[in-house]
């Protein structure tokens, strides 16, 4: 054609269209590569959020393994409530939220409305509890204390409770069988907390938000293992939040069942004469204190001696772990916690620690066998010894004269132990100590002192052995303050304060001495002198306690058994140890635990004690009582609580009683004997989950006191006169009559000489 | 092009004569342009799928029917093209002199949007509820009138050979022309129609050939006019909020940010292939408000994924391109303003709906050309359609 256009179209016109068109393709391509960046670039983030967006979690919570003692019967275990709840996704789908509804559900529940509806709105930042921090889709709790007639109202009239269920949970239970309350070694459950949900969150075993967790004892320390795993369904769900598709599906693994070497009726047994020999004391008159013993807390454990297991562990002060069930109250929270509680929370067998007074001599004795000291030589029991001006008192026993080492732990003789340690502090180099061979405090270490002993519960104390490294460490940390407060000439605590400012890192030859017999800054906890005193009954080996002996599944099908496992040696030769072993066994025949092991058949069970009285500045005197036979070891502390036979004796007769069936004087009935040996075979946990467990009695101690009753009628009906007054009933008095049962001199002597 | 053989149909012979005719060397069909109509179709046939695809399990919308939705669009589809084939017969240039007609009932239309039989849809009241569940949109139609109207006013003087450029009288005239609707349409408030529309006069004047002064002072009108908008306060709450969302994508995403972010989830999840036709899980899950209509174009992103959703865009850029290639090759001057007409329309109401979908655009009610769904749109955009195909084939023969 022309190269004109027909209607002589000007350029300007043809130009702007061509700008029109460059603009449209821009934005075409703009267009383009922002969909580029959205799908291509960006694609897996909002894929990830999509998914977020329209898949929803319902979550079943798995049932939490029970604990149970060493023949199956279930410490810990869960009991159906029958549990009210709200879905939230079918409230919402009603005209008023479902007000109306919630309403009518406080009247049948006896609540008032306003409770029941701050129960079902969701947490955030505006709202103040209580109100559901769990997901929006599970249905939320309205109360688990509904009765089954409240229940089968609302399951009844069904049309008249639309999203409202009744149904039976899993709820915690601490059923104390046979009063063994365990409530230290059993620890406790409350909800999970956000952070811990964050950090478990990439791990194996992430936390759901209705999660309960562990925080102290077995429950803690086996968290993993009896939670199980929660089932889980997603479903697809559309913008309101209506389910559209199931998208998967993991059905609720219960949790796994943790057997333990608890033996409840020893426990029960532990705990009462632990709490009745604490009563006893707060009765003694307490001469250097003027008055009576405070017997503040006190501990004791039962242990398998050859394999550290434990059968009984009891702490004093104690509560009720129901308590924590269901959430626990602010009020029974300040109870458990608050400054004038005395802390129950505690399990003082391994959270308590003491200086052991003379139950540390063993560990002195084999000190000074490593050292070159002839077991059967002859040392003066004199009645004091001085160094320096320092005069340090026998204050265990009388004048013995030239005694070989076993008499002086059957005597308990504090002046043999202060003139070895004495001489090897010299030979050590005093106080500057250099390649001091430190054979006495090594050997607290070799016999597992200063650290913890490992047992399966947390928290576990270390205790201390003060050697010069802890000197050198304590008087850096306080130097400062002794040194403020110190005067040269001033009061007693002022002239302390002075000399450990000036040599408090060194190791003086008081320190020395009064180490020796496990006076001074030593401290120790109850298990780890049951797993000396096992260790020396075994012969040699340390076994770390346990608590758990074996996991099971809960359709019994795996059974992974705990096996005692060992930390160590102690150091000594058989030959020290046999000797110890008979000088042990002499200071129950005639030592200064016999008068507590009067009538004891030491023919058939040989026992073997030690008694200890541990001096605390400013406070009354600590009862310890360290005992094994070949099976078990029973250590016992009281604080303030007096001496260690007078305190804590009578207690551990009556849990060994227990065990063996030994009656007072001295026979055995295998019938009445509770566990005469160890546990060994594992309670059965069959397929559908339940437990052959046997029946236990309402309270093992009954049992036993009317045994005692039956065959002392008589010298009760004597002694009667004495006793009565509060007591009403004849149980009881046998008690009184057993725990004052020695003569009186006796015990006036014993409280003479420190134990 | 004229009507006049119609009256010859009768028996079997003329008709197919006739239809031998339509694809004859030189004829309509020949010289229809192909790829237009070709991806006009495809748009309203791939708009089909995805309107059924998201209204398929709106069981609140599609009165208990899934194909409700789908056989609508078919049907809207259908009569936008028998509109079109109605134009290419008529011709733009016949239409010219309907215009004054045209516009006059577009006028009347909108004003009766404004008496109580009209009715609201989304906050924006430019509806007239028709029996039978239908519903006309005159505001759609408003666009194709100020186009033609504008048209006529500034090409009657150049094609005429009196003027090479519309005077200023002429311009003054046509913006007139456009204003009155646009005023109109503000008050429904339809405020992503008034965008539109201003766009269109922009395209126009700019094609006209008036001078430099109009299009920049035109420009610098609408801005001072939008500046005037905000700052008086005639904007209501929402129209306010979605600019602000538009502003912070963070803003409140359950409220007023809710249908950006969740339009941006579904498009950014679908990835390169989507998640297959029928399985978002945002479209079935019903996360995205207004899915068949105006955001309809995330359905596509989540479920055919950059490959489907850029083939919209594609289709979108032939239509556009060839729309162009229109303009620059009409000889008269109306036919290249109805033609850039079309185009600033097109391009300016898929860039606005596309970009508030992937978040580059603020929120308004406008639809996808072809693929929403909504009868008074597909109507329009296929009598727009019309009028490229009526260009084309009229214009004279080169080589």
């Amino acid at each position: 054609m022309t190269n004109i256009p027909e209607t002589g179209r000007n350029p300007r016109v043809q130009i702007r269209l061509v700008v029109i068109q460059v603009l449209v393709l821009s934005l075409l391509g703009t267009l383009g590569g922002r969909l580029w960046y959205l799908q291509i670039r960006e694609g897996d983030a909002y894929a990830k959020e999509a998914s977020g967006n329209h898949v929803q979690q319902v979550v079943q919570p798995a049932v939490r393994g029970s604990i149970l003692d060493a023949r199956g019967v279930a410490l810990a275990d869960n009991e159906t409530r029958l549990v009210v709840s709200a879905s939230r996704t079918d409230l919402l789908k009603m005209r008023d939220d479902g007000k109306a509804v919630l309403t009518k559900l406080a009247g049948v529940l006896g609540m008032k409305p306003q409770d029941v509806m701050e129960k079902v709105r969701l947490c955030d930042a505006q709202t103040p509890q209580p109100c559901w921090n769990g997901s929006p889709y599970q249905p939320i709790p309205i109360t688990d204390e509904a009765t089954a007639k409240q229940a089968l109202q609302i399951r009844e009239r069904s049309e008249e409770f639309p999203g409202i269920t009744a149904e039976p949970e899993a709820v915690r239970r601490y059923a104390a069988p046979g009063q063994a309350n365990t409530a230290q070694v059993l620890g406790y459950l409350s909800p999970v907390t956000d952070d811990e949900i964050q950090q478990a969150q990439d791990t194996d075993s992430p936390y759901l938000r209705s999660d309960q967790v562990g925080r102290s004892g077995l429950e803690r320390q086996y968290d993993k293992a009896l939670r199980g795993k929660a089932g889980v369904t997603r479903y697809e769900v559309d913008n309101l939040g209506r389910v559209i598709g199931e998208a998967e599906s993991d059905a609720a693994q219960p949790g796994d069942n943790l057997v333990t070497s608890i033996d409840a009726r020893v426990q029960r047994i532990a705990e009462y004469e632990l709490n009745e020999a604490m009563k006893a004391a707060r009765k003694e008159f307490d001469r250097n204190t003027g008055t009576t013993y405070k017997a503040d807390s006190g501990a004791v454990v039962v242990m398998e001696a050859k394999t550290g297991r434990v059968v009984a562990m009891a702490s004093n002060p104690t509560y009720d772990p129901n308590a924590w069930v269901g959430g626990i109250s602010a009020a029974d929270y300040r109870k458990l916690t608050g400054k004038n509680s005395n802390y129950p929370l505690l399990n003082r067998a391994i959270q308590g620690q003491a200086a052991p007074g003379s139950i540390f001599k063993v560990v002195s004795t084999s000190a000074a066998v490593e050292a070159g000291y002839d077991f059967d030589g002859g040392y003066d029991c004199s009645s004091s010894y001085s160094v320096g001006g320092q005069v340090f008192k026998n204050f265990e026993s009388a004048n013995y004269g030239s005694i070989n080492l076993g008499r002086a732990l059957e005597v308990s003789c504090d002046t043999v132990f202060y003139r070895l340690a004495h001489e090897e502090w010299k030979k050590d180099g005093g106080m500057s100590g250099k390649n001091a061979k430190d054979y006495f405090y090594k050997a607290a270490h070799q016999f597992g002192l200063g650290k913890e002993t490992g047992i399966d519960l947390p928290n576990e104390v270390t205790g201390r052995v003060p050697d010069r490294q802890w000197k050198q460490d304590y008087w850096e940390a306080n130097k400062d303050a002794w040194c403020k407060t110190g005067k040269k000439d001033g009061s007693y605590v002022e002239k302390i304060a002075y000399e450990n400012c000036v040599e408090g890192n060194k190791m003086r030859a008081g320190d020395a001495i009064n180490y020796s017999i496990g006076q001074g800054d030593t401290l120790v906890t109850p298990i780890q002198m049951a797993t000396i005193y096992s260790a020396i009954s075994n012969g040699g080996t340390l076994y770390t306690p346990s608590v758990g002996k074996a996991v099971i599944s809960a359709d019994g099908k795996s059974v992974d058994e705990i096996a005692p496992q060992s930390h160590g040696k102690l150091p000594i030769s058989r030959e020290t140890r046999d000797k110890m072993d008979a000088a042990l066994a002499g200071v129950a025949t005639n030592g200064t635990a016999a008068w507590r092991f009067q009538g004891w058949p030491q023919d058939q069970i040989p026992m073997h004690a030690k008694t200890g009285t541990a001096e605390v500045y400013g406070k009354q005197t600590t009862s310890w009582f360290a005992t094994y036979t070949k099976d078990y070891s029973i250590v016992m502390t009281i604080s303030q609580g007096g001496t260690g036979s007078g305190a804590s004796g009578p207690a551990v007769r009556n849990i060994y009683d227990a065990l063996y069936g030994v009656s007072d004087d001295g026979d055995i009935d295998p019938k009445k004997a509770l566990l005469p040996t160890p546990q060994k075979t594992l309670p059965k946990v069959k397929t559908d989950g339940t437990i052959a467990a046997p029946k236990i009695s309402d309270d093992p101690v009954k049992d036993q006191q009317a045994t005692d009753e039956d065959e002392y009628a008589p010298i009760d009906g004597q002694e009667q006169g004495a006793t009565v007054g509060n007591q009403d009933t004849g149980n009881r008095q046998t008690r009184r009559r057993r725990r004052g049962g020695c003569p009186g001199d006796r015990r006036r002597r014993t409280r003479r000489m420190l134990t | 092009m004229t009507g006049a053989n119609s009256f010859q149909v009768s028996g079997y012979g003329p008709e197919r004569a006739g239809w031998t005719r339509v694809f004859a060397r030189d004829s309509v069909a020949r010289r229809m342009d192909w790829p237009i109509l070709l991806a006009a179709g495809a748009l309203s046939l791939l708009g089909t799928l995805l309107v059924y695809s998201a209204t398929r399990n709106r069981t609140e919308l599609n009165q208990g029917d899934p194909y409700f939705f789908l056989f609508r669009h078919l049907l809207n589809t259908g009569i936008g093209l028998a509109l079109m084939v109605a134009i290419v017969w008529i011709g733009h240039r016949a239409l010219r002199t309907a215009v004054p007609l045209l516009y006059g009932a577009s006028l009347f239309l909108i004003l009766l949007v404004l008496t109580p039989l009209g009715s609201t849809i989304n906050g924006a009241h430019s509806w007239i509820k028709l029996p039978g569940g239908f519903s006309l949109q005159p505001s759609e139609f408003v666009k194709l009138t100020i186009i033609l109207g504008m048209a006529m006013l500034l090409a009657t003087r150049v094609d005429a050979g009196d003027k090479q450029y519309p005077d200023h009288r002429t311009v003054l005239q046509a913006l007139g022309l456009a204003v009155v609707p646009m005023l109109i349409v503000m008050l429904m408030p339809d405020l992503g129609s008034v965008m539109v529309m201003v766009v269109i006069v922009l395209g126009v004047l700019l094609a006209s050939g008036a001078s430099n002064r109009w299009v920049f002072g035109l420009i610098g009108t609408g801005t001072a006019g939008a500046l005037a908008v905000w700052q008086l306060g005639i904007l209501d709450d929402y129209q306010i909020n979605r600019f602000a969302a538009f502003a912070n994508p963070e803003l409140d995403p359950a409220g007023v940010g809710y249908n950006t972010n969740q339009a941006r989830i579904a498009i950014g999840s679908g990835g390169l292939t989507g998640s297959g036709l029928f399985h978002g899980s945002q479209t079935t899950g019903q996360f995205v408000p207004e899915q068949q209509t105006d955001f309809v174009f995330t359905v596509a992103g989540e479920e055919l994924g950059f490959v489907g959703a850029g083939l919209i865009i594609v289709l979108l850029g032939v239509i556009l391109w060839r729309a162009c290639r229109i303009a620059r090759d009409t000889p008269d001057l109306y036919g290249t303003i109805v033609a850039a007409g079309v185009v600033a329309w097109f391009a300016f109401q898929a860039f606005e709906n596309i970009g508030m979908t992937l978040g580059i655009m603020p929120v308004t009610g406008l639809p996808l050309p072809f693929v929403s769904y909504g009868g008074s749109s597909m109507f329009s955009v296929w009598m727009a359609v019309g009028l490229l195909q009526s260009i084309t084939v009229q214009r004279p023969m080169s080589a």
